[in-house]
């Protein structure tokens, strides 16, 4: 609803706007400030901000101890392989519920839902058997089949109301004209969902890389992502907030740029069918 | 080229990849992120020098590698071919055949040379299951310019009230200086380390003879209040949520007149490149209360091997290199004396080297000795351990009750309070697993 | 109208996705059962036979019990409370012309970036560590006594917490509602003299309700399963101790898996209660 606003009323917009969005950045702004102080610096007292020696130190540090590219690698084939598969999967599902809907239709999408509610802890246990009997433990195949079916119901429903919102009339004439259902898929739906399943597996990609839990618990060397690389860092001995800040702008530098650079088709993305 | 030379070429060739596919073996390590470890990852190529196995390192902060190593071998799940696990663990684990035993060390590796507390705290009916990286006691460590300019001397072996007096008389909260920094941070291996060594002095017990627990006894209120009012009138802010590496922060940074805790800590907060008051520290046994028993515990961080490893032999080779005489001359070569994993052989004690570069080696060596697992108490206890209880039981035990002490220190309760709840909650999870 | 062929072709395009997810609730949910009727101390030797309801009474009667269900809503409560709220007006902050709108955008959504791993180390120690923590910095400047966040207001401290992760999400999802506002009728209602709050009120709240309902349903489902944020800051200690870390103590912990999967079964129990309240109100809202 942007309307034409006196120059001073949109100074005032700016300047408080301004003011929220560095705050709400700050704590990231800081650790990454951080992770180029030394040790000492960084714990100074009074803090400093920007007027400190710049070292590279801390990343040669991390660097030398563990090896990111690795752990690097593991996140984006497992947070990129769960949303392919996902997708892919998600799809097909997603499509027949928006457009021959039937009565159960509403309730099949609250159960996916209400298994996302399922407490991971609590079934980490049978999770670890079934894992080591199928020899999933430490695979990047089996961290990429447990974040896809954590994130499933999401895209489900996502994708659902990104589909729901295209109108059904291009539908019925499509059938006029006798097109079968793999011509209805390929050439009319998928095309115009195109930017809906993008902010989905955007999302879903975001969602998968931040996953702590089960990267965590079913990995050691091999399939260690950076969720794990994190966690050799969180209370070392002594001074660390230099080397943790280090660790942790390694760790989210890959989303937060992707994150960034497709800023619009998220924040077009992120409706969940909220507005109608 | 002819053809002589490249078929001579092809069969050196054809060996060198026979003889590496015969030794190489890639073992996977799961260890703690602590500077020792650190450094040992550090000095990995040696060891593939000298066998050619190949090393993954899983490096995992305390908890998250105590979650992750236990889950693993209660399930067999195999993904770990040496778990660095602690002096709690090597026994319990042992009874359940979970560890291969580490009796048929090579002649060089010289068991008997491991200091005697240590191999009896890792053993199980007298077979060592796992070998000592680094192993450590608790003593009082000190700024010795605050205790000067508060008049007071520290005596080899204070008691408790003496460390008492000299935190009023050192505390000096407007220049944030703290008389005294103590684990407050809840956890078996954190603030209850502490809090049950305190309670061991002061003539307290876990459990009696019959199992059943003895938190609700007046010797663990008085303990219980002594730690607490410590903490609440000469204490850092905070104190609560401070652990191991939060208090060795404060201490470097100067803002700590005394800490009592692991002696491994000696050798950080006298190193000049980490600590800011490493030529002001002096060191003293864990204090006592009189009642024959001082409040120093026991501790090692050791490599052990799973049973059912495919590469129990290059496991046992990384042990025989890690824990080895020649290891600790290694990082002594590359780091100097000061630098090497304390606590875990005699002879590192006799080296003059070493007693030169360590000005702690001595109260180290002491406080080891001192410390007796089988005996921990003034009265008898069914268990064996100091800062612990060596049953599977007490890691629960041990961080619940240890979440209430937490709150205690931060105000939120009286020990009263706190004690009741923690022999509840004891009585509850000794219930819950059949005793 | 959908006819009968392509009615049965749907439902085959259904069916990975139902099979799939059906197998990823019931295989872990009957091995959660198996193991909670069990005596399963796996440090003394696993499987100790069947014990009936025993863990079910146990984890019950546990004093821990009812502070932990009461730490779970609180903390979904409390963060649910401020990220719809602030959520609101910084959307429509954001909605207001002014210069540089993408930058500002960018800076606010960027917290949904960061692992809560992350967040919650950074939080802890560079921010609310009572020493050399920021925020001591800034009450010490200010003549204050620094605060001791994570025990003397523990609760708070990861609401604050989780709320600065979640903010970002609510309010990208109530910008794009705030977008769509009928701004004939808005500017209708402000020659009328209709007061902000009334306009706010009877105006935007109400178009708004759809994209609210929305917010709580997604993030209360990612609410009830916090781990990481409380591992890395309390571990449970000071009254943050959620139904979730009190299984997870319960397993790990004190391996105790009958017990634990006991206070998984009651996990899910509260999880489908919350569900079907949520439903109710989703149901209604969104007509799907």
């Amino acid at each position: 609803m942007a309307r034409a606003v006196t120059p001073k009323k949109k100074a005032i917009n700016t300047a408080a706007a301004w003011a929220i969005g560095l705050l709400i950045f700050f704590p990231i702004l800081w650790t990454i400030l951080t992770s180029f102080k030394t040790e000492a610096t960084a714990i100074a007292d009074p803090p400093v901000f920007l007027f400190f020696d710049w070292t590279l130190e801390n990343y040669q540090v991390v660097q030398d101890r563990s090896d990111y590219m690795r752990f690097l690698w593991n996140s984006v084939i497992i947070a990129g392989g769960s949303t392919l598969i996902g997708v892919m999967i998600a799809v097909p599902a997603a499509w027949s519920m928006a457009f021959v809907p039937s009565k159960r239709t509403k309730d099949i999408l609250l159960w996916m839902l209400s298994t996302k509610m399922l407490p991971a802890v609590g079934v980490l246990y049978p999770i670890y058997l079934i894992f080591i009997s199928m020899g999933l433990l430490d695979t990047r195949t089996g961290l990429v089949f447990i974040l896809m079916m954590m994130n499933l119901p999401i895209i489900v429903w996502m994708l659902y109301t990104y589909f729901k919102e295209i109108p059904g009339e291009i539908l019925e004439a499509c059938r006029m004209d006798g097109a079968g259902l793999k011509e209805e898929i390929l050439h009319i739906l998928t095309p115009m969902a195109i930017p809906g399943i993008a902010s989905t597996m955007l999302l879903n990609f975001i969602l998968a890389w931040n996953e702590a839990f089960w990267t965590l618990n079913l990995t050691a060397a091999q399939a260690a992502p950076l969720t794990a690389f994190i966690a050799s860092y969180s209370s070392p001995e002594g001074l660390f907030f230099a080397k943790l800040s280090a660790a942790s702008t390694m760790a989210i530098a890959p989303v937060l740029i992707l994150g960034w650079f497709s800023q619009k088709q998220l924040v077009r993305g992120l409706t969940f069918g909220a507005v109608k | 080229m002819n053809l002589e030379r490249s078929l001579y070429t092809a069969s050196v060739l054809a060996l060198i990849a026979a003889g590496s596919a015969q030794a190489q073996t890639t073992i996977t390590i799961a260890t703690v992120n602590n500077g020792d470890m650190i450094r040992m990852q550090g000095l990995t190529e040696d060891f593939t020098a000298q066998t050619g196995h190949q090393v993954e390192w899983v490096i995992l902060e305390e908890n998250v590698l105590r979650q992750r190593v236990t889950q693993d071998i209660a399930t067999s799940g195999g993904q770990f071919d040496i778990m660095t696990i602690g002096m709690y663990e090597t026994p319990i684990w042992a009874a359940q055949d979970w560890l291969v035993p580490l009796d048929d060390l090579p002649e060089s590796y010289d068991a008997d040379d491991i200091l005697p507390a240590m191999r009896a705290g890792l053993s199980y009916e007298g077979t060592l299951y796992a070998a000592p990286f680094y192993g450590e006691s608790s003593m009082v460590m000190y700024r010795t310019d605050l205790m000067e300019k508060a008049g007071l001397e520290m005596p080899e072996a204070p008691t408790w009230d003496f460390i008492r007096e000299a935190a009023a008389a050192m505390t000096d909260r407007d220049n944030e200086i703290y008389g005294i920094c103590l684990r407050g941070k809840a956890g078996w291996g954190e603030n209850m380390a502490f809090i049950t060594t305190v309670a061991n002095s002061f003539g307290a017990r876990w459990f009696d003879e019959d199992w059943t627990p003895q938190l609700d006894s007046p010797a663990w209120m008085e303990a219980v209040t002594f730690y607490n009012d410590l903490l609440a009138n000469y204490g850092p802010p905070g104190a609560s949520t401070n652990g191991f590496n939060e208090n060795l922060s404060l201490f470097q940074q100067g803002k700590c007149g005394m800490w009592i805790d692991a002696t491994v800590a000696a050798s950080f907060v006298t190193n000049p490149n980490e600590s800011t008051v490493a030529d002001k520290v002096g060191f003293a046994l864990a204090p006592d209360k009189g009642l024959g028993k001082r409040a120093n515990w026991l501790w090692a961080w050791a490599l052990a091997i799973p049973a059912g490893t495919q590469k129990e032999e290059a496991a046992k080779d990384f042990i025989n290199w890690a824990t080895s005489k020649d290891y600790l001359a290694l990082v002594a070569e590359k780091e100097g004396w000061a630098n090497v994993p304390p606590g875990s052989r005699t002879s590192l004690y006799e080296n003059p080297e070493y007693l030169k570069a360590a000005p702690f080696a001595e109260m180290t060596l002491q406080s080891i000795n001192a410390a007796d697992p089988e005996n921990p108490t003034v009265e008898p206890v069914p268990y064996v351990g100091i800062q612990y209880v060596a049953i599977p039981e007490w890691a629960g035990i041990g961080t619940t009750a240890g979440q209430e002490f937490s709150a205690m220190v931060a105000g939120q309760q009286s020990p009263e309070q706190a004690l009741e709840k923690a022999q509840t909650l004891v009585a509850d999870e000794m219930e819950a697993a059949g005793y | 109208m959908a006819t009968q062929q392509s009615r049965s072709a749907a439902r085959w395009m259904m069916a990975p996705a139902v099979v799939l997810l059906l197998g990823w609730m019931l295989v872990p949910l009957v091995m959660t059962l198996y193991f909670s009727f069990k005596q399963y101390l796996p440090l003394r030797g696993g499987d100790l036979g069947w014990v009936g309801f025993d863990n079910y009474i146990r984890f019950v009667t546990s004093s821990a019990f009812w502070p932990s269900i009461q730490a779970t809503l609180l903390i979904v409560g409390g963060v649910l409370v401020i990220t719809v709220g602030l959520g609101i007006l910084l959307a429509l902050l954001l909605d207001q012309p002014m210069w540089g709108q993408g930058i500002v955008r960018i800076l606010v959504i960027a917290p949904f970036f960061v692992m809560p791993t992350v967040s919650a180390l950074v939080w802890k120690n560079m921010f609310m560590d009572p020493v050399n923590g920021l925020l001591a910095h800034l009450w010490k400047f200010f003549g204050a006594q620094p605060i001791e966040w994570l025990s003397q207001v523990s609760m708070t401290s990861i609401i604050i917490i989780v709320s600065w992760q979640w903010l970002p999400f609510a309010t990208l999802i109530l910008l794009t509602a705030v977008q769509s506002l009928d701004t004939e009728q808005m500017e209708a209602a402000e020659m009328d003299g209709a007061p902000l709050l009334s306009r706010f009120w009877h105006l935007v709240l109400p178009h708004l309700s759809r994209a609210i309902t929305v917010v709580i349903l997604i993030q209360t489902i990612f609410l009830l399963s916090i781990f990481a944020e409380i591992f890395v800051t309390t571990q449970g200690s000071f009254g943050t101790r959620t139904l979730t870390y009190l299984i997870f103590q319960r397993v790990l912990e004190s391996q105790n898996v009958g017990l634990g999967s006991a206070g998984g079964v009651y996990a899910i129990i509260l999880a489908n209660i919350v569900a079907i309240f949520l439903m109710r109100i989703v149901g209604k809202n969104l007509d799907a």
